[in-house]
């Protein structure tokens, strides 16, 4: 039931005692400020960490090849290693049941062109797994396939960039683009959150480039993922094994660092892994922190009030106040207070926040933020223990006998 | 229409107990205006909290207007309070963020009574203790004499059937003093019953019958001639 004069007699007390209402609120919307704050700088940094490895599958290993640095078994040093097809397939027999998705890589640097349109592009030839492995999203199409590999067929996937560059906002599904002077059907358009330099690029069947380019059985990369289903410990002695045997496999010592290089996204992951979970651990204890440092404010508070309201609560039953009266209109004040000035905090952190994204995200504090469930959480839990530190005296004192109450000064 | 019969009360001391009141016997008829005198430590404080109903007592009978005040709940005994009963006290006790009109008016919310209803009624009384041009001023801006007559309205307001005062001029000179009297001997000629607790022999005389208290039993109970407040001269 609505009760106007209680809400009278509850606003004239906040309102002629300025200071410790303005102190109760303080507290809380200090301690809801702070808590969005820190929340949403923490979750910035996390979402920093998390984005940075969004481009990539998170477990990619990487096999490249250069020239051997030491000799090894009468071999000098200087040689260059190669990889052809017959190492991919190697691969992919002897660790098949460790592997998800396995792609070969050829670069190649074109001047494609449509029309009067050219430009210079990186082109990977690839096998259709590569989708995977890099995030590829695929706009219009399809991506490369494994027909396109059995027949060599002259097919392309370009990224988004590469239609806006040469067919001027015209659909280049479908039509054909010159590479180096060979005509290629586009049967896909892809996207990618990599960036655009990642959008510029033109993917097409490895079988392909191999003939047209050389006619040879070499490959440049071997890219591969590992199965989910095995931990960072295993995934980083899969890798180590891997590199082992392919060292072996062209006659490389073992303590060469140049001639087969294998990384593995796992050794990296696992460091990012084990950081994230110190940052959470550090955003819950500084959440926790915050909260408890604001209900242990917001109940001293309380405890002072009603402690200074003693003697009004002894006059106030002396005139005929009923205990429950007297507790209904100590806490009302208190949750009124403590709501209002929480929202207050809320709005005024989330809006601190809005305000320092740009320049916290320029300190690798990518869009910080903190959901409203969580900070509403966080005001209704001051709330409550504002109002349980304000109830438990606000009951006993309810209780004593007026003559007591009167004789404190 | 207030009856106390063999009343005890003691307060517990550590892991003693202290016997304050050792069996009082009082009767107060409707118009009477009793002084209760006695030295501290006498339990005449004891006696005047428990006849309020701010304090209970362990062994005896006390009825007021009919009803036997024992063992009452808060609620009960806050709208007993309420219904019967004046208080006005040494320090006055008025809520200090409240200005005159607002303390008067507090047992009238008390009582559930309209807010336009309970103004009314809390002007008229300002009005005859002589503070209604002192209605919105808080109670920091009063001189002594003017917050008890303040605290008298507050007291009155409520239409009471017993006015209660726990040495109502403690705290104020002897004219002040004087004045509060008189206003107090008013009421109680308009028919009001008074209990005034006080240990000054001339605020007793100004009473209609003294009651005197020492080690918890009451020593000596006699009507004198009042001395009207108004009459002497400081």
């Amino acid at each position: 039931m609505f009760d106007l004069d209680l809400w009278r007699e509850i606003f004239q007390s906040i309102n002629k005692n300025r200071t410790r209402s303005i102190l109760a609120g303080l507290t809380v919307a200090f301690a809801i400020l702070l808590f969005t704050i820190l929340f949403g700088i923490a979750n910035g940094l996390k979402n920093t960490f998390k984005e940075a490895f969004v481009d990539d599958a998170i477990n990619s290993i990487f096999i490249r090849s250069g020239r051997t640095s030491k000799a090894h078994k009468g071999m000098q040093a200087g040689r260059a290693i190669q990889f052809k097809n017959e190492d991919f397939d190697y691969v992919k027999e002897e660790y098949g049941e460790g592997i998800e998705y396995i792609t070969a890589r050829i670069y190649l640097n074109v001047n494609a062109s449509f029309r009067n349109e050219n430009n210079s592009y990186n082109v990977r030839a690839v096998h259709p797994d590569h989708k995977y492995l890099e995030n590829t999203i695929i706009k219009e199409g399809r991506y490369i396939n494994q027909n396109d590999l059995k027949n060599k067929t002259k097919v392309a996937v370009i990224g988004r960039l590469v239609e806006e560059d040469l067919y001027l906002k015209t659909k280049a599904l479908g039509k054909y683009i010159n590479l180096n002077g060979i005509q290629y059907k586009i049967v896909g358009v892809f996207t990618d959150d990599g960036g655009d330099n990642e959008e510029r690029l033109i993917y097409i069947p490895v079988t392909t480039s191999q003939l047209l380019y050389g006619n040879n059985d070499y490959i440049d990369q071997i890219n591969l993922t590992y199965d989910m289903e095995m931990d960072f410990d295993q995934a980083i002695d899969f890798g180590n094994k891997l590199e082992k045997d392919l060292k072996e496999r062209f006659i490389v010592a073992k303590n060469d660092q140049r001639a087969v290089r294998v990384s593995n996204m796992a050794e990296a992951n696992k460091g990012v892994t084990q950081f994230n979970a110190v940052l959470g651990i550090i955003i819950f204890i500084i959440g926790l922190g915050t909260l408890i440092a604001g209900i242990v404010g917001i109940s001293n508070i309380m405890i002072f009030i009603v402690k200074e309201r003693t003697k009004e609560i002894g006059i106030r039953k002396a005139l005929g106040a009923s205990p429950r009266s007297i507790v209904s209109i100590i806490l009302i004040e208190a949750i009124l207070i403590t709501a209002f000035t929480g929202y207050l905090g809320l709005l005024l952190g989330v809006g601190i926040l809005e305000w320092a994204t740009p320049v916290l995200e320029e300190n690798f504090i990518t869009n910080p933020g903190i959901s409203i469930s969580l900070v509403i959480s966080a005001t209704v839990l001051l709330i409550a223990a504002g109002s349980l530190a304000g109830y438990l005296p606000a009951k006993r004192a309810s209780k004593i006998k007026p003559i007591v109450a009167l004789r404190q000064d | 229409m207030l009856k106390i019969s063999q009343l005890h009360k003691s307060y517990p001391i550590g892991d003693s107990s202290l016997h304050v009141l050792k069996g009082i016997d009082l009767e107060v008829n409707e118009g009477e205006m009793v002084a209760i005198m006695g030295s501290s430590g006498s339990g005449k404080s004891t006696l005047l909290n428990i006849i309020g109903i701010l304090d209970d007592y362990d062994e005896g009978d006390y009825t007021l207007d009919g009803v036997v005040i024992k063992d009452l709940t808060e609620k009960k005994a806050a709208i007993y309070r309420n219904k019967f009963l004046g208080f006005i006290f040494q320090s006055f006790n008025l809520i200090n963020y409240k200005n005159a009109l607002e303390n008067v008016a507090l047992p009238l919310y008390y009582q559930g009574m309209k807010r336009k209803e309970r103004q009314e009624k809390a002007k008229y009384h300002l009005e005859k203790v002589g503070l209604l041009d002192w209605a919105h001023h808080l109670p920091n801006e009063l001189s002594g004499g003017q917050k008890q007559r303040v605290a008298i309205a507050r007291a009155l307001a409520a239409d009471p059937k017993l006015l209660m005062a726990d040495e109502p001029t403690g705290a104020l000179d002897t004219t002040t003093s004087y004045d509060i009297m008189e206003f107090l001997q008013q009421l109680n000629d308009e028919g009001k019953t008074l209990l005034i607790v006080t240990h000054e022999e001339d605020i007793a005389a100004m009473c209609k019958r003294v009651v005197r208290l020492r080690d918890g039993v009451i020593m000596e109970d006699k009507i004198v001639e009042q001395v009207r407040a108004a009459t002497v001269n400081v």
